[in-house]
């Protein structure tokens, strides 16, 4: 294949041969000697005062090295655990600590660490432990939490209370004043736990004589690790590196800095030894951050033809016992909610609350989901109150490709796109109209069939770097180094820390188009603060537009040095100078030419380089580019219900998505299968329970059901490409829009199959046990 | 109270003194040093540690390591013959079959079995086949693709080998 195809090539993933064989490198792989194991002792209250610990036993025990607790370790800490604005910089949150000291707020919280020669005695030593607590009243439903009688989780806050604040747009009185149709509904978006099958875990080796902490993590921030570990620890950020090798899938749950990972590496700085801590599964579900967790309480304003006008929402946030790192980025589900709709007034309230439960930040799609779930239900909602086929509802209110770049009610710019074409492509895949008559004929023999939209609009490609400054506290850009070596082979450095996206290989096509090195002689490297100035890292689907961009721009910088040294080689004019396919060439005259390796050759034999020239042949690049990347599709789900037992079966599954230049057309479907199979989890099983006591009672695989194999269809996936004006490759991400999508799909589908009895909504997870029960609310009986 | 356990591990010899508990997943990362067999969940319900234990794929987080005394076992390291993958290792990086990788070993470790017991299956008679190992990354799309495209290479490969046995 020729280098200038390698954009739009799907070429097989060179991460894969290790990982295939077994002999990947994920954080528990490491080959470490004189490691000590640690254990973490976690609370078992949800709400609790610290009366004492007692460690004498642990500390007898064999193999074990040390024992510390909260106290002992509070003086180390020169900060608390990062907290960011992220959209609400009125909110009230509380210090957080990576351990807890005289209260407990959440089961999970760690209480004591325990380090021992191995993982086992660790284990062991930690169960002699004996922490003694007063039990405090557990707060946990959000909306008795800010009541006048509730228990305060946080004292010096007041209330449970973080924030209650307004972000409203256009006249929403005037909007419902002018409705035919007005909707009131509820909508829930259950609290989710991440499940990366790799869960997390972190080495840490503290180097007592010259001060030097190096930090394995699977994370996928190794950059941010990096600084607030300095931080918080009070260590030169010169003398600290963190590391993220494979990493065994995030989906936003391993994108903050981590209480373990500061605790990890104030070990190794205790003992003078390296530190190993290994998340179980039964520690994951607890102390990993959660997603979603929200209520969203919502009016719409519609007329009869379908159109929209306005929504009043107000989406209650439930933050758990702590404000995370990220922990208001759901927020933004708020201010992107109209989505590809032209709504003339958005009015809308966020309230967020402390519970006596695990934190919760981003799971993918972080806000979005919410958005495309609330507005495609509203959409459904219009459809059956106005008796407008829901697919002209949408049509009705998109706005149109004419329009773009369209300003969104809440100030935003969409980048391009054309929905209708995506619906219209998605529902000709699916054939709607025989669907419709398919679905009446099998109604009349009692079989329920049901189709769901979801078309629905995303923003992601974080930064650019003022508006994320500005909304999130954090500039975000692209990073990235580009570096033809001596016998014109190349190495790329991405700011971008992948965990299964597949950027070394996707980036090595983006650095071969620009530069016509072969793919195979481009090696790409990432996941080391040691390596490269910085990154921003990765999460919210943002490598491919902001790092992808960012090698390209680096090529291009090569590729200009490249033609300045052929000029001289060549003892032609620069601007005489053609670069193509890995050679410069004097225009004109095709022979008079020079391949890359000669370049680089000379670039670092410096008199061989034009007077004045640095030797080598590199280019480092901060992308910062004017907006976000807004990729947008349709989403077709059909399903069956069975009255009878209430089980949903998803018989076909269509999506036509739209992420601009696709770099690797195998990887984007890939990315949307994930997140189409995560959507259909929240959808159809995945709901994390607590009891009134605050233990969650979806403590583990048995009890928190993902997807399996035999749960989900075949995807029929197919793709329109409207590059983005945004960066110069016309990508847009592609790494949550699945997850986006796919759970309204799916809920339009089951409420649409169960159209006959009456059927509004259904509260998500779709149980069997719920579609029954709404199936059978009249005695069984159709409407 | 330690016991002696011997087994063979990709054709190798291991023996150690274990402690009884020791389950057999930690008996192969750490003490055989084979870490391509994973953990991914203390319930036996994700099956990254999936292994063959004298023909049989086992959860290997299931098993003793005083279980598996005197047992033929092969990990995911054992697939490989040099730098030729097996079949399913190839089909699974051919069909995309996999993206943060950790899931894979048990993954193609299960997928083998499956495939040993039913050499041409369906696609549902593979999805049904998967229950007991857990991916968050593919949504399984194409790790059903990658067995099904491995079966037809081991169809192949069986038939062309056959005559030789024959003869």
């Amino acid at each position: 294949m020729a280098v200038s195809q390698m954009i739009g090539a799907s070429i097989k993933r060179r991460e894969d041969p290790a990982l295939v064989t077994g002999t990947g490198t994920f954080v528990d792989d490491i080959p470490q000697t004189a490691v000590v194991h640690m254990a973490i002792v976690r609370s078992t209250e949800a709400h609790a005062r610290i009366v004492a610990i007692d460690t004498t036993r642990a500390k007898d025990a064999d193999g074990v090295v040390a024992v510390f607790t909260g106290k002992e370790l509070k003086a180390e800490f020169g900060a608390p655990l990062p907290v960011t604005v992220t959209f609400v910089p009125e909110k009230k949150y509380p210090n957080y600590y990576p351990i807890a000291v005289d209260r407990v707020r959440f089961v999970g919280e760690p209480v004591a660490l325990v380090l021992a020669s191995s993982k086992a005695a660790a284990e062991d030593a930690a169960e002699r432990i004996e922490v003694r607590y007063e039990s405090l009243p557990p707060v946990l439903d959000m909306e008795k939490a800010i009541m006048k009688d509730a228990p305060v989780i946080h004292e010096e806050l007041g209330s449970n209370l973080s924030y209650d604040v307004k972000r409203s747009v256009g006249d929403i009185e005037a909007a419902f004043k002018e409705a035919d149709v007005k909707i009131k509904q509820r909508l829930i978006q259950q609290r989710l736990i991440p499940v990366a099958v790799e869960t997390r875990g972190v080495l840490a080796d503290f180097k007592p004589f010259t001060g030097k902490l190096t930090i394995w993590s699977s994370t996928q921030i190794p950059h941010f690790v990096k600084v607030f570990a300095a931080v918080i620890l009070g260590i030169p950020e010169s003398n600290v590196r963190v590391v993220a090798r494979d990493v065994g899938g995030g989906f936003g749950s391993k994108i903050r800095v981590y209480p373990e990972e500061i605790l990890t590496a104030l070990a190794s700085r205790r003992v003078g030894r390296p530190v190993k801590w290994i998340e179980d599964r039964s520690e994951n579900v607890k102390a990993t951050h959660h997603g979603r967790d929200q209520i969203w309480d919502v009016e719409v304003a519609a007329k009869k033809d379908g159109t929209v006008l306005g929504v009043r929402a107000t989406q209650w946030l439930n933050l758990g016992a702590y404000c995370s790192q990220f922990g208001t980025f759901m927020t933004l589900g708020l201010l992107v909610a109209p989505g590809p709709y032209k709504l003339k007034a958005f009015d809308g309230r966020l309230i967020g609350v402390f519970t006596n439960t695990t934190p919760t930040d981003a799971y993918r799609g972080a806000g979005r989901p919410e958005a495309t779930f609330l507005i495609e239900r509203v959409m459904d909602l219009v459809a059956r109150e106005t008796g407008v086929d829901p697919a002209d509802v949408r049509r009705t209110n998109f706005v149109k490709a004419s329009e773009q770049p369209f300003t969104s009610l809440f100030g935003f710019t969409y980048d391009s796109g054309d929905y209708q074409m995506t619906l219209n492509r998605a529902l000709e895949l699916i054939d709607y109209k025989a669907f419709r008559t398919e679905q009446a004929e099998k109604r009349k023999q009692g079989k329920y069939l049901g189709i769901g939209l979801s078309t629905y609009l995303e923003i992601c490609g974080l930064g650019p770097a003022a508006p994320t400054q500005a909304n999130t506290g954090v500039s975000l850009w692209g990073m990235s180094v580009v570096n033809v070596h001596f016998t014109g082979k190349a190495t790329v450095i991405t700011g971008s820390s992948p965990h299964g996206q597949g950027h070394e290989t996707t980036f090595a096509q983006v650095a071969s188009s620009a530069l016509g090195i072969p793919v195979a002689d481009i090696d790409v490297q990432h996941g080391d603060t040691a390596i490269g100035p910085m990154g921003m890292n990765t999460y919210g689907s943002r490598s491919a537009a902001m790092d992808g961009s960012a090698v390209h721009v680096s090529s291009m910088k090569v590729v200009e040095k490249a033609k300045k040294i052929a000029a001289h080689l060549l003892e032609a004019a620069e601007a005489d100078i053609v670069y193509e396919g890995g050679k410069a060439f004097v225009k004109g005259t095709p022979s008079k030419s020079i391949t890359i390796q000669e370049i680089a050759g000379a670039a670092f034999q410096t008199n061989r380089l034009p007077a004045g020239m640095e030797g080598g042949l590199e280019a480092t690049t901060f992308f910062d580019p004017p907006n976000f990347v807004w990729p947008f599709g349709a989403h077709v789900a059909i399903v069956e219900i069975d009255p009878d037992t209430g089980a949903t079966q998803i018989l076909r599954y269509v999506a036509v998505d739209d992420c601009g230049t696709r770099i690797n057309p195998m990887v984007v479907d890939g990315q949307l299968h994930g997140g189409i199979a995560q959507g259909i989890g929240q959808a159809l099983f995945e709901e994390a329970v607590y009891d009134d006591s605050g233990q969650l009672r979806t403590g583990s695989l048995v009890d928190y059901l993902i997807p399996t194999a035999a749960d989900l269809p075949n995807f029929e996936l197919e793709a329109t490409e409207t590059p983005s004006p945004s960066n110069p490759l016309g990508v847009k991400g592609i790494g949550e829009a699945g997850t986006i999508a796919s759970s309204a799909a799916v809920v339009n589908a089951i409420v649409d199959a169960m159209q006959p009895f009456g059927v509004k909504d259904i509260t998500m997870p779709a149980t069997p046990q719920k579609v029954w029960q709404l199936t059978h609310k009249n005695g069984g009986r159709k409407r | 109270m330690r016991r002696r356990v011997a087994v063979t591990i990709n054709g190798a010899k291991h023996e150690h003194e274990v402690e009884p508990r020791l389950l057999l997943v930690q008996y192969i990362r750490e003490l055989a040093g084979l870490t391509g067999t994973h953990v991914g969940c203390d319930t036996s319900n994700c099956g990254a540690c999936t292994v063959e234990l004298d023909g049989h794929s086992v959860k290997s987080c299931t098993v003793f390591a005083v279980q598996a005394d005197g047992a033929e076992i092969t990990t995911i390291e054992g697939l490989a013959q040099g730098t030729t993958l097996h079949p399913l290792q190839q089909a699974f990086w051919d069909e995309h079959g996999l993206q943060c990788g950790f899931c894979t070993p048990g993954m193609i470790m299960a997928a083998k079995q499956l495939l040993e017991r039913n050499p041409n299956p369906t696609e549902r008679e593979i999805r049904l086949g998967l229950e007991g190992n857990l991916c968050r990354c593919t949504g399984y799309h194409n790790i059903v693709k990658a067995i099904q495209a491995a079966s037809k290479v081991m169809a192949t490969g069986a038939e062309a080998k056959a005559p030789a046995s024959v003869a």
